[in-house]
């Protein structure tokens, strides 16, 4: 049975800062990033759809130490982020001192601004991408 | 069903880095396990092994047929078990059940790991394998990173002021410190005190040096028999009266029960169910404090304390010995270490020297009849709870 919405064709939208998700047929609910079956109740019939990226931050944190590779990247904002349609995604901040972020992002709109580029090391098999968040003015 | 004792057990120090290859510190741990079981290699018929990075560690693969041939265990089946930090509680907990079928009557399981000798930034970035690659791991997400952000939901979605948390979590970070100090085989041995938690480097916002066990190297082994093969081995035979495991997905999709794990609250069930036990008749338990916030997180979800509670409940030393439950007395991961692979077999290890009586007198828990050990897997995506009792 093919795979309806591949990480492949999930990243490649993404870099275009178009966030994919997959809207079950049978009950609703949005999955995010893109599986075989549904997330909530593994029915197989899901469409593909464009979410909205906006969302509110569920939590976050400020990562001081990071993977061999990655050093340059630091400090950076982790956060998940609960998107309109309901499901949770983790990606980044922007727009934010990472040494300021506190207790009061929770709760605050965000919207993606981009796919951030991951573009691999020996280990991961090619590039990923990361949605980034911007605080909603 | 047959019933499956521990006979014997054996762990060897977990440490720092250190020069013992995976193979050479599997065979201690085992042959303590195997001449305390009054056994020697050619009774055992299988092999169960926890190791997860002996690959990028050592470049050794299959390690569970060297280290298996190396006790002189020859020919023997040997399975290698890699569920990140649980592994070797899946490698005992498919142990006791090809036990408890019948289908062998005694088996070695264990685990061991370098994680250590890797250094931080190779075992940082091995450990980060634990969360999904594809579409977590471009993030930047570290284990760190992972429990910080449950810590930080964890105090949006109870209502503690982040400061008020911090300092829960220090006290469970001091507690544990305190009983490693009295554990010979424990990894950092030291007394630390709430200010020094608070004192050190931040590792991951709300998370600190002292909230985050270290990197250990370590091996840990149990031989498991049926009960009419352990009778003739022991007297004190412990039994494993209950087994549970789970799985979850991508931590982002566990949202509708973060920052609580959905997969163990399924297992620990699934080992509550089936040694008839309630959480309340827990005397000893060694949960899985890879971090502070994963303490409260586990002690919760065990059902020992109520959500949101579990904070409080250390600083009352309700978790301490002597209180509601004893948690981690061997310094649990904090303090004993974390040598992923091993992890496990060394969580029943403790326990099964709690319920006989024999570990340190500082630390040991007076009349233990009733053992739990709780192992979790990276971002919750493995669980294995192990309930462990009294034979005699
Ligand atoms: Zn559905």
């Amino acid at each position: 049975m093919e795979y309806k919405l591949a990480f492949k064709d999930y990243n490649e939208a993404l870099k275009r800062n178009k966030l994919l998700g997959l809207k079950c047929q049978e009950c609703g609910v949005i999955t995010v990033p893109p599986k075989m079956a549904c997330r909530k109740c593994a029915s197989l019939d899901m469409a593909v759809v464009e979410l909205t990226g906006k969302g509110k931050i569920q939590t976050f944190t400020t990562c001081n130490v990071t993977s061999e590779g990655r050093e340059d990247e630091l400090p950076y904002v982790i956060l998940l982020v609960e998107l309109e349609e309901s499901a949770w995604i983790m990606g980044n901040l922007t727009g934010t001192d990472p040494t300021t972020a506190s207790m009061e992002l929770i709760g605050q709109k965000v919207r993606m601004v981009e796919g951030k580029v991951f573009s691999g090391d020996r280990y991961s098999a090619g590039e990923g991408t990361s949605p980034v968040f911007r605080l909603e003015a | 069903m047959r019933k499956v004792a521990v006979v014997g057990v054996g762990e060897t120090k977990f440490s720092a880095a250190q020069e013992k290859t995976s193979v050479e510190l599997f065979a201690e741990a085992a042959m303590e396990a195997i001449t305390g079981s009054n056994l020697k290699p050619e009774n055992v018929q299988a092999l169960f092994l926890g190791n997860v990075l002996g690959d990028f560690s050592e470049g050794q693969g299959m390690v569970q047929a060297f280290a298996a041939e190396n006790i002189g265990c020859r020919n023997i089946p040997a399975n290698r078990y890699e569920g990140a930090c649980a592994s070797a509680s899946m490698a005992v907990r498919d142990a006791f059940m090809w036990v408890a079928s019948g289908f062998y009557d005694i088996v070695l399981a264990g685990g061991v790991e370098r994680a250590a000798i890797m250094g931080t930034a190779l075992a940082t970035r091995t450990f980060a394998m634990f969360s999904d690659s594809r579409y977590e791991f471009p993030s930047g997400i570290t284990f760190p990173a992972l429990f910080a952000m449950l810590a930080h939901l964890y105090a949006a979605r109870y209502g503690i002021p982040i400061d008020k948390l911090k300092e829960q979590m220090a006290t469970v970070s001091v507690q544990s410190y305190h009983y490693g100090l009295f554990n010979p085989k424990a990894h950092l041995r030291k007394e630390v005190d709430v200010e020094a938690v608070l004192k050190s480097f931040m590792v991951s916002t709300p998370l600190q040096l002292h909230d985050c066990c270290p990197f250990s190297d370590g091996a840990a082994a149990l031989i498991l028999a049926s009960e009419g093969a352990a009778k003739k081995l022991t007297n004190r035979p412990v039994y494993i009266t209950g087994v549970g495991q789970s799985s979850s997905g991508p931590l982002a999709n566990q949202q509708d029960y973060l920052p609580r794990l959905r997969a163990r609250e399924i297992s620990s069930q699934q080992a509550y169910d089936m040694a008839g036990v309630k959480p309340k008749d827990i005397d000893v338990c060694e949960l899985h404090d890879c971090f502070s916030i994963a303490s409260l997180i586990a002690a919760e979800g065990l059902g020992f304390f109520e959500y949101g509670k579990a904070g409080e409940a250390w600083m009352k030393g309700e978790a301490a010995i002597g209180g509601k439950v004893a948690i981690n007395p061997s310094g649990g991961l904090k303090s004993k270490g974390h040598p992923i692979g091993a992890t496990g077999a060394g969580q029943v290890y403790e326990i099964t020297k709690q319920l006989r009586g024999e570990v340190e007198p500082e630390r040991q828990v007076d009349g233990a009849r009733i053992g739990l050990a709780d192992t979790l897997g990276g971002d919750g995506g493995t669980l294995v709870n192990i309930i462990l009792q009294r034979g005699w």
